[in-house]
């Protein structure tokens, strides 16, 4: 029965598609995500992005999403369903998609593909990704600021260079206020157990740091921090609901207008594969959150890095900057290259941990 | 507060859910009954004890209702292995299974709304003494449940004839059906009250440890529950230790990390299987022990004859 | 008590067929309430469930991918389970054997040639018999029961395959990210036929584990003893025959073919080794196993429609916006009815003591 009306409205749409000056169809635009879209972290973000989509372009677009895909045969055959299912454009929003995305976008030349962070490009397949260093050094000159131990905590995910850009800059942008500022680091291995990340926070705070970031996905940690009265910064969201006393700022993960951009770049032809997009605060990728729990001139000093990372005067890694090792990586006014960048595997001085190699 | 104060804290709160939900599946498998369920009825516990604490604006009516909840549950795998002698194994996993997904569409809406938190116990003067002040007068109320409940367990199996019964059902079910006793009766009376505590133990977790609701919160910890039970060899003091033993070998395994050591953590992580299984060898190697101790009906579907 | 079990002299033939089916017709009915009340019409999400997934090629290609480890490991399990051995850890099997199949491929990239891939097979099914070996020896020499140490070995697998990925097996050129070289070309289980899409030959191995075992267990002598033992371990003792081989038997074929699923998913299907190799496989399959009654034909069947739901969950996800707890929930549905119409099958079903009214509304 089902099968006779699908062929019914095939011949319907076929006698339909000879009527010329027909009103233009929608493309569709579907989104591939690893966990569930309300993880109140990484996927979330994503999803609000779609959402975007939906409200600015909703009359062109219409958008799909397949939500706790896991990565490996799965992510291929979800992939491959996207690609028949007539998506103009697919979105595949993990670094362990990365292989199957490859995969299917040579298999379909006509769909394109986008994949966010990682490395491998086609034809038909971008790359992309967010710059989230950026809010890490600011967040980091916020601790120097706020601590009065002179010891932040940090919990890290995995040791991929994505989460040591971000410890070495937040490092960073805390010497640039208290040059003998230091950083404990606890791996969880998770993005996701709020109940770790927060056990995780309790460690740190428990071993004298006053102030903790986080680059795991949960409101564990701020919760934490909000019950045992210091401060904390939210990851991917603003998390101020779980932590109204401790969050100091949020740095926010804002796919949106990315999708909108590319979506829009589908819709006049103007689409290129093969390139890897690597965008920053300065193209709202990403956000700050509001400034909150801290003084005047604090939010004040925080508010101009984060003018002068937009206009590009400030660049996190720009020398003189010494591994831990004690080696020198960067000259004076010398910047890092992007290359070493997202391979980077190395601690910069200051951070009291060992990179798990 | 001190150090190590505060660590012991931390791993009584890391402890809790654990020896919660351990001591109900305790009492399951001493009637003779496995249930692999937990996972499932520890997150419906989680869903519930959290949708119940926003609906009423009481973190305690939402503990009720993390209780209910997978006692509940746990009547279906209660219903399937026990009236209609399904088999427990393949019963237990399709309970985690359909848990997992059901306490994913009940709590939907409730994703990212700020959770209520079970206030701790405030006790002036007591809870103030230096080192154990807080450790014994200042925490959650669910922390003295976990406590109250390892002793009432010990009471119950040991100590009164209903026990006795129902131990007695775990080691040879036939013979107790022989005797006149009301197997089927006694065997739903424990996994429900084996639900009512991963219930509990999830209301736990989504009402004191990180007060939120998120899908999967309970990240295997259900799992770890069952190894607790076989690593205590089936005591309930046995459970408690291993509990705390798990918690201290998590929370230690982040504090070496906060001091830079440099230890894999995937060694620490599996250590407390890997014990379970060394115990396991030893106990079962000692079969005067194992006879005392492991139910020896465990599993195995009980259908009277007429 | 409310309802009353009569042992069946025999294995009821009637229900044997008609379970199956009583089964299905319940899940349909609860699924299209379900669907009703999330206010999606029933027939378009049954619909989509169980048809749309089997109408083009590339999506039945895509089911033998996903229904393959399913059935290759629950043929193993029949076995275990038949003989009353009671693995469940064969999650552990399937990873472990995803390990030492890729031993050649991670650690000695530039071997390559015909021999390759026959090789990591066989090491693969010799790493999962092998670690099924483990709770087999704790049985026989300590006694130990089989259903906790072998649950127990599936963590401790896990956590070696991702310490492993992170750690020394490391693919050195991948960015510090958890995974191993891409195997070479050699490496790869080829598809049936150049020409397909995805199907490998991974679910060929899962139905001429099915044929063997099916013709091992019901015309051999050896089947005539898993059977005896299981059914009855002292019968078998009189019989002649040895539980305590018995166990290693069940245990190690189980965990040879599940150890084989593993280096076939590994290099047919996903092409290098990450932290996590399997979305549960060796969990889902002790339901195929008894979703198809311990026969191996029936699993068969079994693995295919588990494969489905899956399938038809992400269709209906994308055509009907059913969230994908809902595919899950319908799983458990489902199983549930499956398992309990079984018992129809051995046991007669009397409603008693209070009466049928009550019975209906207890529990």
């Amino acid at each position: 029965m089902k099968r006779i009306a699908i062929g019914l409205a095939a011949a319907l749409a076929a006698s339909l598609s000879i009527v010329p000056a027909m009103a233009q169809e929608k493309i569709k635009a579907c989104f591939l995500y690893v966990g569930s879209k309300t993880d109140g972290g990484w996927t979330q973000a994503h999803d609000i992005g779609r959402q975007m989509v939906d409200k600015e372009l909703g009359d062109k677009v219409e958008t799909s999403f397949l939500e706790n895909v896991a990565e490996g045969p799965d992510a291929e055959r979800a992939i491959e369903r996207f690609a028949r299912s007539g998506c103009a454009i697919v979105f595949t929003t993990s670094f362990g998609f990365m292989d199957q995305t490859v995969a299917v976008a040579a298999k379909f030349p006509d769909v394109k593909f986008e994949h966010a962070t990682g490395y491998k490009t086609a034809p038909n397949l971008t790359t992309y990704n967010s710059r989230f260093y950026e809010g890490r050094y600011i967040i980091g000159q916020i601790a120097a600021k706020m601590s009065k131990t002179g010891v932040a905590g940090y919990i890290a995910s995995f040791p991929i260079p994505e989460v040591v850009q971000g410890i070495n800059s937040f490092i960073l942008g805390a010497q640039s206020v208290n040059p003998d500022f230091k950083l404990k680091v606890v791996w969880v291995n998770t993005w996701f157990d709020a109940g770790k990340e927060a056990d995780a926070a309790k460690a740190l705070i428990d071993q004298g740091v006053d102030i903790i970031t986080q680059h795991t996905d949960s409101t564990g940690p701020m919760q934490v921090a909000e019950e045992r009265g210091i401060h904390a910064f939210g990851q991917a969201f603003d998390q101020i609901q779980a932590g109204p006393k401790s969050q100091l700022t949020a740095i926010e993960d804002t796919w949106g207008p990315y999708y909108v951009k590319r979506i829009n770049a589908v819709l006049d032809g103007s689409w290129k594969g093969g390139e890897s997009s690597w965008d920053g605060l300065k193209d709202g990728i990403l956000s700050m959150a509001a400034y909150t729990n801290m003084p005047d001139d604090v939010k004040k000093m925080a508010e101009e890095t984060q003018a002068k990372i937009e206009s590009g005067e400030l660049k996190p890694f720009t020398g003189p900057i010494t591994k831990q090792d004690g080696s020198e990586w960067l000259k004076a006014g010398e910047s890092a290259d992007d290359g070493t960048l997202l391979g980077l595997n190395f601690y910069v001085k200051g951070v009291d941990d060992k990179l798990p190699q | 507060m001190g150090i190590a104060e505060s660590i012991l804290l931390t791993i009584a709160t890391a402890a809790t859910p654990l020896l919660i939900a351990a001591l109900g599946e305790l009492v399951v498998e001493r009637s003779g009954v496995l249930n692999l369920g937990v996972e499932g009825m520890m997150v419906m516990g989680a869903v519930c004890g959290f949708a119940g604490a926003a609906l009423t604006g009481s973190a305690w009516l939402g503990v009720v209702a993390g209780i209910l909840a997978g006692a509940v549950f746990s009547l279906l795998f209660a219903f399937l292995t026990l009236s209609i002698a399904t088999n427990q194994v393949a019963t237990g996993l399709s309970l985690t299974i359909l848990g997992l997904g059901l306490s994913g569409m009940i709590g939907e809406s409730f994703v990212g709304s700020a959770g209520l938190r079970l206030p701790s116990l405030h006790l002036p003067g007591l809870s103030d003494i230096p080192l154990v002040g807080k450790l014994l007068f200042g925490q959650d109320p669910i922390f003295y449940m976990s406590i109250a409940l390892t002793a009432g367990v010990i009471w119950f199996l040991f100590r009164t004839r209903t026990g006795l019964t129902l131990r007695s059902i775990g080691d040879n079910h036939s013979s107790a059906h022989a005797l006149g006793i009301p197997v089927i009766r006694y065997r739903y009376l424990a996994v429900m009250f084996g639900g009512a505590c991963a219930g509990l133990a999830g209301a736990h977790l989504s009402l004191v440890y990180t007060p939120q609701w998120v899908e999967n919160m309970t990240a295997g910890r259900g799992w770890i529950a069952l190894a607790l039970v076989v690593f205590a060899s089936w005591r309930p003091l046995r459970v408690l230790a291993g509990a705390y033993l798990f918690g201290a070998v998590t929370i230690g395994q982040l504090h070496a990390q906060a001091l830079g050591l440099g230890i894999p953590s995937q060694l620490l992580s599996s250590l407390p299987y890997l014990a379970t299984v060394v115990v396991l060898v030893l106990i079962s190697r000692n079969r005067r022990l194992t006879m005392m101790n492991t139910p020896a009906s465990l599993g195995r579907a009980f259908v009277p004859d007429r | 008590m409310r309802i009353e079990l009569v042992k069946r002299p025999q294995q009821s033939a009637l229900f044997s067929a008609l379970s199956p089916f009583i089964a299905l017709a319940l899940t349909l009915v609860a699924g299209a309430v379900m669907f009703s009340l999330l206010g999606k019409s029933p027939v378009d999400g049954i619909y989509y469930y169980f048809i749309d997934p089997l109408r083009e090629q590339w999506s039945l290609e895509a089911l033998t991918v996903k229904a393959a480890p399913l059935i290759l490991i629950a043929v193993g399990l029949a076995v275990c389970y038949s003989s009353n051995n009671w693995n469940i850890g064969a999650e552990g099997q399937f990873v472990i054997g995803g390990i030492t199949g890729s031993i050649l491929p991670v650690l000695v990239p530039q071997f390559q040639g015909p021999l390759l891939l026959p090789l990591m097979l066989v090491m693969g099914a010799i790493g999962g018999a092998l670690y099924a070996a483990i709770p087999a020896l704790l049985k026989t020499r300590f006694n130990t029961n089989e259903i906790l140490t072998s649950l127990m070995l599936v963590y401790v697998a896990q956590l070696f395959l991702d310490w492993l990925v992170r750690g020394a097996w490391r693919d050195p050129g991948g960015n510090n990210f958890p995974r191993t070289v891409t195997f070479g070309p050699d490496a790869v289980l080829p598809k049936i036929l150049p020409s397909q899409d995805t199907a490998n030959l991974g679910i060929v191995f899962a139905l001429l584990a099915a044929v063997i075992v099916w013709f091992l267990m019901g015309r051999t002598l050896k089947g005539f003893e898993v059977r005896v033992l299981g059914a009855s371990p002292r019968a078998g003792r009189f019989a002649g025959f040895s539980a305590s081989k018995m166990v290693f038997f069940a245990f190690m074929l189980s965990g040879a073919l599940a150890g084989l699923a593993g280096i076939s998913e590994v290099s047919g299907a996903i092409g290098y080794l990450q932290p996590t190799i399997s979305p549960g496989y060796g969990f889902t399959a002790i339901i195929v196993a008894f979703l198809g009654r311990l026969n191996p034909l029936g699993i068969i069947a079994a693995g295919l429609i588990l494969g489905l739901t899956y399938l038809g969950g992400e269709a209906a996800q994308i055509s009907l916006g059913l969230s994908d707890k809902v595919v899950r929930v319908f799983q458990g549905l489902l199983l549930f009815f499956v398992l309990g119409c079984d018992t129809l099958i051995h046991y007669r079903v009397r409603l008693a003591g209070f009466g049928a009214s009550k019975a209906a509304r207890g529990v």
